[in-house]
């Protein structure tokens, strides 16, 4: 996509209104987790244009393959058609809705420009983690310094944060030790 | 229908190694380049995932057994605590890696980097192939 320079942006972000209308437009589920994934797989394709490679391995690894997995499992055990929608047209959800993108925009209009260098996040708190990572931790990667050893607080109750997720949905979901294991992915396929 | 089968063994065969040895490799070279233990915890999960989804879950969970991922999850926050809690015997602070190694203290950060990351990574690795073993066998008969 290089030769379409600053225009790659507007490409991607044309493609993720796309897919977000036809999500909220289909009425059968199946396509629409596919639609999902393909929405997470275009925004770490952004992601990675912004030269946050980071975060779009996170959202390629999570948003568009673990979560899409587990999306497909919901579906397989609660069935794959959303409810018709009822034929009134409310206009009170319109007026709100048009409200609320309106006052977002607005705020946006205070947020500092792509890439500005004058932008809070590039000044404050300051810029001498640039300076003394290379001294202190000495690691190529500013932000696993920074993350990992400035912050290391943080990060621990990040991986905490993580553990206690799992341990929550293992108590919510998880089989008894004597019940017997169903797949959910199952077919005759898989049995041959 | 039985062909079906052979390509997605075949395409799985392929891709799952390479899938797992990239999670090493965010894991382990997180300092130099981009990634870490949360990047790779969650590559090494979907590797996973895709074996249970191409070779069935029963198999996966003979590979991985849920006991051992159940323990993996809590393991990894040990190490992370761990390196803390050893960063306070050798005199310094809580996650204040330069103690680890006095007469070089860059030595004492690289170490404690690359063993909380790993702690990161076996958790989050972990919880996500709980937390897929948990809702992928549910099914109903």
């Amino acid at each position: 996509m290089l030769f379409l320079g600053e225009h790659a942006h507007v490409l991607i972000l044309a493609l993720l209104v796309a897919t977000a209308v036809l999500i909220v437009r289909m009425r059968s589920l199946w396509p629409a987790v596919m639609l999902t994934g393909i929405f997470s797989l275009l925004g770490a394709t952004w992601m990675l244009w912004l030269d946050a490679p980071d975060v779009a391995f996170t959202e390629a690894a999570v948003g568009a393959g673990l979560s899409t997995v587990l999306m497909l499992g919901t579906l397989a055990l609660v069935g794959g058609e959303s409810v018709q929608p009822s034929r009134k047209r409310p206009i009170t959800a319109l007026v709100v809705v048009t409200l609320t993108g309106m006052v977002l925009v607005y705020g946006t209009l205070d947020m500092p420009h792509y890439g500005d260098p004058g932008a809070p996040i590039h000044v404050h708190p300051d810029p001498s983690y640039l300076e003394t990572t290379p001294k202190e931790i000495d690691v190529p990667n500013i932000v696993t310094g920074v993350l990992g050893s400035y912050r290391g607080y943080d990060t621990f109750g990040e991986t905490v944060v993580v553990f206690t997720a799992a341990v929550t949905v293992l108590m919510l979901l998880r089989r008894r030790e004597d019940d017997e294991v169903v797949e959910v992915f199952d077919d005759e396929e898989n049995e041959a | 229908m039985k062909q079906h089968t052979i390509l997605r063994v075949a395409a799985g065969k392929l891709l799952i190694p390479y899938i797992l040895l990239f999670a090493f490799y965010v894991q382990f070279h997180g300092d130099f380049g981009p990634g870490g233990g949360f990047q790779a915890g969650v590559i090494y999960a979907s590797g996973i995932v895709l074996y249970a989804l191409i070779f069935g879950l029963k198999n996966a969970m003979r590979v991985v057994p849920p006991i051992f991922v159940e323990t993996m999850i809590a393991l990894g926050v040990l190490v992370y605590a761990g390196v803390g809690v050893a960063c306070m015997l050798f005199g310094g602070n809580f996650l204040a890696y330069n103690a680890l190694s006095p007469a070089h203290p860059i030595h004492g950060q690289h170490l404690g980097l690359l063993l909380i990351e790993l702690g990161v990574g076996i958790t989050v690795s972990h919880a996500m192939i709980a937390i897929f073993y948990a809702l992928a066998s549910r099914g109903r008969r």
